[in-house]
């Protein structure tokens, strides 16, 4: 952290403090905002985009990433990062594609996915909770465990598939993937649940608190008589069941399982988090204000798709549109912090 | 004189930090500025230094010539320095590296040379009268060492003018007397020193003249001479102080605290101590006498390697600071900044954080209910000036965090209180509320032991004090019964 003034902490740059005094209704406001601009943008730009195809091409595309942010929402308002996340996925959706093959592959029934899925999830917050253990007792920086873990995972999924697809499951599975109920895509209901917990776990519970506390500063918190390493070994084992989710969503979605499926979605969802107003340090933000990032990211992304631009250039554009939002964030609260 | 102010304002967003204040500094003299924190001491120095402009009116000169549009260049370049309480200086460089750093500055690009500056460097230390090791990363030396490193590096260019910030506030007695040394030493050279300091007694000790400084406004420049550190906490904080030994015989009450024989090695050794109900135990001593250490052990953060202690005449086995919590042992850190508070996070969570499990409702969650009226009680019990509850915690002064860091500690319901060090950064003002809170915990029945080095605050606030040296309990005085100049002359013996 930079020293901006000598007479200031250090923990309070004016960037944090303003996040703390603005509160969840403004940042919600600011990114609602953010997200109308960007619909009446593209509605403008062409008369096919408030149309239901988009929407249900957002509802579908949306959830993968917005699963994998949240796995990597909660190591970071700890004050630490998961690099692992996109590598545990896939490493979950094996687990589930392994137990659905032992179990007659297309012929297998639901007692095997529900058995596969619990495996999926359980494998995922094992691997999490390896991390956090190692994080939390080694004093280790998350950064370096967390990309072991990634290197492990990845080099330990192409040796299990040899670096090839996994695939023929049972058709009900595909409808996580495809279906609909009450009329919105099943995938989205997944993230909707998964949001809802996650801002229950950091809202209300005991846990929540001390995961900011912890973030913010990890050895006044642990003299408040928490038990730290037990706080961070949870976060991480949250991050990994997290991913045990995506795992399971993304082997729906795609009726197959590969190492490396995803890749791309690492950097993409540590950007959405401080899009939706996470401290980069730790120790504040919310989760549904990174779930409407994720949103504006994804209206962005399929808007472009309808204007026939290039794949490539849609990631681009999502680079751009974040490094202005980090401009304009900061002339603004050039300006706030002089009027107070 | 060599500096001299007349008038000088300053508004931040409609608030006057300063309003025409004088101020005036003749070559070679020891001046002291005091004054509470917020009374716009650092504003002040900013000026100076060419840091904030003063608003228009202000008149300034030095050696009779106007400093106008001054700039921190031209000050430094007039032989204006300041010395932050912060150093800053770079914790990887060496010594050698620190001093001379200047020599590296400017706009052409060119090769460090390292002989020239170890040279410069060796000067410097020469001519304080100090030796420290060229080619230690300063990270590695005490703070006493540092305060040091970053005068010389001050005096590297022609100084006229030093100004220090609190540069003994985390320093030992013999250490602050060494660095005392050097002020005098730079007024006989000829370099004035504007000391801003919270510790009374040396400010009169060294400093020729004081000029108080309250709420922004100039009270007065006063001769430190016949003046008394009473009278000068007077002028700062406009209330008056009356200090009472207030030492009773608690013997009668039952003991509440019982510590036999604890021995950690390498912090202390064999100390046994008991704290009584409704009695305020001090324990004082340098730094580094092992006082926190001790401290750390009774709060279950360290294990001693041997001894006893026993609270209501249970024994206790403290595996964490969680097992001394529910056991009813609560301890403010002298660290608030970076162990007593959260600091960025909410008042409300942080007088909170401690007793979770009381705010759960139904199905286990948080009840942001019983969040507030318990935050709100606390801040009612302890009369805690706050903004809104969800405010950060580091928008407080520093004594009403402190008081947020009681109000979290008491919201424990402890038995037994350790304060160590309680009113570092807290102005003399607020210090006295703070005791005041301390002495009704005392009355009401809690055990309290007050960790202090300054002599004064555990002989007018304790019932007993325990003298610790080197990491065992050497001595007991009394307050009242021996006078204070005597305990202080034992301890910084």
């Amino acid at each position: 952290m930079t020293r901006l003034s000598t007479t200031k902490s250090s923990h309070s740059t004016p960037w944090l403090s303003r996040i703390v005094t603005l509160g969840t209704g403004s940042e919600i406001a600011g990114l609602l905002m953010l997200l109308a601009v960007v619909v009446l943008v593209f509605s403008l730009a062409t008369d096919r985009f408030l149309t239901v195809p988009t929407f249900t091409s957002v509802a579908f595309q949306l959830p993968e990433l917005g699963l994998l942010t949240l796995a990597m929402l909660i190591p970071i308002l700890s004050g630490g990062l998961n690099l692992a996340i996109t590598f545990t996925a896939n490493i979950c959706g094996l687990v589930l594609a392994w137990v659905l093959q032992a179990n007659g592959g297309v012929e297998a029934g639901m007692p095997a996915f529900l058995l596969g899925g619990l495996a999926a999830v359980a494998v995922g917050a094992l691997i999490g909770w390896v991390m956090g253990a190692a994080i939390a007792y080694t004093g280790a920086h998350p950064i370096l465990v967390s990309l072991s873990m990634m290197i492990f995972l990845r080099g330990l999924g192409e040796f299990a598939t040899r670096g090839g697809d996994i695939s023929g499951f049972p058709d009900f599975v595909g409808m996580l993937g495809h279906g609909w109920f009450a009329g919105i895509p099943m995938p989205l209901w997944i993230l909707i649940a998964c949001v809802a917990l996650w801002h229950l776990i950091l809202n209300k519970t005991r846990l929540g608190l001390t995961i900011y506390m912890a973030g913010s500063n990890i050895e006044a918190t642990r003299y408040s008589g928490i038990d730290t390493k037990r706080t961070i070994m949870l976060v991480y084992t949250l991050s990994g069941l997290m991913c045990g989710i995506a795992g399971i969503l993304m082997l729906a979605r795609f009726n197959s399982v590969r190492v490396g499926h995803g890749e791309a979605y690492l950097l993409i969802t540590v950007l959405a988090c401080f899009l939706g107003r996470v401290d980069p340090f730790g120790g504040f933000g919310r989760a549904l204000p990174v779930a409407l990032a994720l949103l504006i990211l994804q209206v962005i992304s399929s808007g472009l798709n309808l204007l026939g631009a290039n794949q490539h250039l849609a990631t681009a554009m999502w680079g751009a549109f974040l490094i202005a939002v980090m401009v304009v964030r900061h002339i603004w609260a050039g300006r706030s912090v002089r009027r107070t | 004189m060599l500096l001299e102010l007349r008038n000088v304002s300053k508004v931040f967003g409609g608030v006057r930090a300063l309003q025409s204040v004088s101020f005036d500094v003749a070559p070679g003299e020891v001046l002291c500025l005091a004054g509470e924190n917020g009374c716009g001491k650092s504003t002040l120095i900013k000026i100076i230094s060419g840091v904030y402009r003063p608003e228009p009116g202000a008149e300034m000169l030095f050696d009779g010539k106007p400093m106008e549009g001054l700039t921190p260049g031209m000050a430094r370049s007039l032989g204006i320095q300041v010395i932050w309480q912060d150093l800053a200086l770079f914790p990887e460089m060496t010594v050698a590296e620190n001093i001379a750093f200047e020599r590296n500055l400017g706009g052409r690009p060119r090769l460090v040379d390292y002989g020239a500056m170890r040279k410069i460097a060796a000067e410097m230390l020469e001519r304080l009268g100090v030796g420290i090791d060229l080619d230690t990363p300063v990270r590695e030396l005490s703070i006493a060492q540092r305060q040091i490193v970053a005068i010389c590096r001050a005096l590297i260019a022609e100084t006229r003018l030093v100004f220090m910030d609190e540069p003994t506030a985390s320093l030992s007695q013999s250490e602050t007397d060494a660095l005392l040394a050097i002020v005098r030493r730079l007024s006989a050279d000829g370099i004035a020193v504007v000391f801003v300091s919270h510790r009374l007694a040396e400010v009169l000790e060294v400093c020729s003249r004081v000029t108080v400084l309250r709420d922004g406004r100039y009270v007065g420049t006063f001769p430190t001479e016949g003046m008394t550190q009473t009278r000068l906490t007077e002028l700062m904080t406009g209330q008056t102080f009356d200090q009472d030994v207030r030492a009773a015989d608690r013997t009668a009450n039952p003991v509440v605290l019982e510590v036999e024989g604890l021995t950690r090695r390498g912090d202390y050794q064999d100390v046994s101590l008991t704290v009584r109900r409704g009695e305020v135990v001090g324990i004082t001593g340098r730094l580094g006498a092992g006082r926190t250490e001790l401290a750390l052990s009774l709060f279950g953060m360290t294990r001693p390697d041997a001894g006893t202690i026993k609270l209501n005449g249970q024994p206790l086995r403290l595996r964490s600071n969680r097992d001394a919590i529910d056991a009813g042992i609560a301890y403010v850190s002298e660290d608030r900044l970076s162990l007593g508070l959260v600091q960025p996070q909410s008042i409300a969570d942080n007088t909170v954080i401690p007793v979770l499990d009381r705010l759960l409702g139904p199905a286990r969650l948080l009840s942001e209910r019983k969040k507030s009226t318990l935050v709100g009680e606390w801040i009612k019990r302890l009369a805690v000036k706050i903004g809104r509850p969800e405010d950060p915690v580091n928008t407080l002064s520093g004594g009403n965090q402190q008081r947020i860091v009681l109000a979290k500690w008491l919201a424990t319901e402890p038995k037994v209180l350790i304060l160590d060090s309680p009113t570092v950064g807290v102005d003399v003002g607020a210090r006295a509320g703070i005791f005041a809170i301390v002495h009704k915990l005392a009355e009401e029945g809690m055990a309290i032991l007050l960790i202090s080095d300054e002599i004064p605050e555990v002989y007018f606030n304790c019932d007993r004090i325990l003298h610790m040296r080197d990491g065992r309990l050497i001595d007991e005085y009394l307050p009242g019964t021996v006078p204070m100049g005597r305990i202080e002359s034992q301890v910084h013996a």
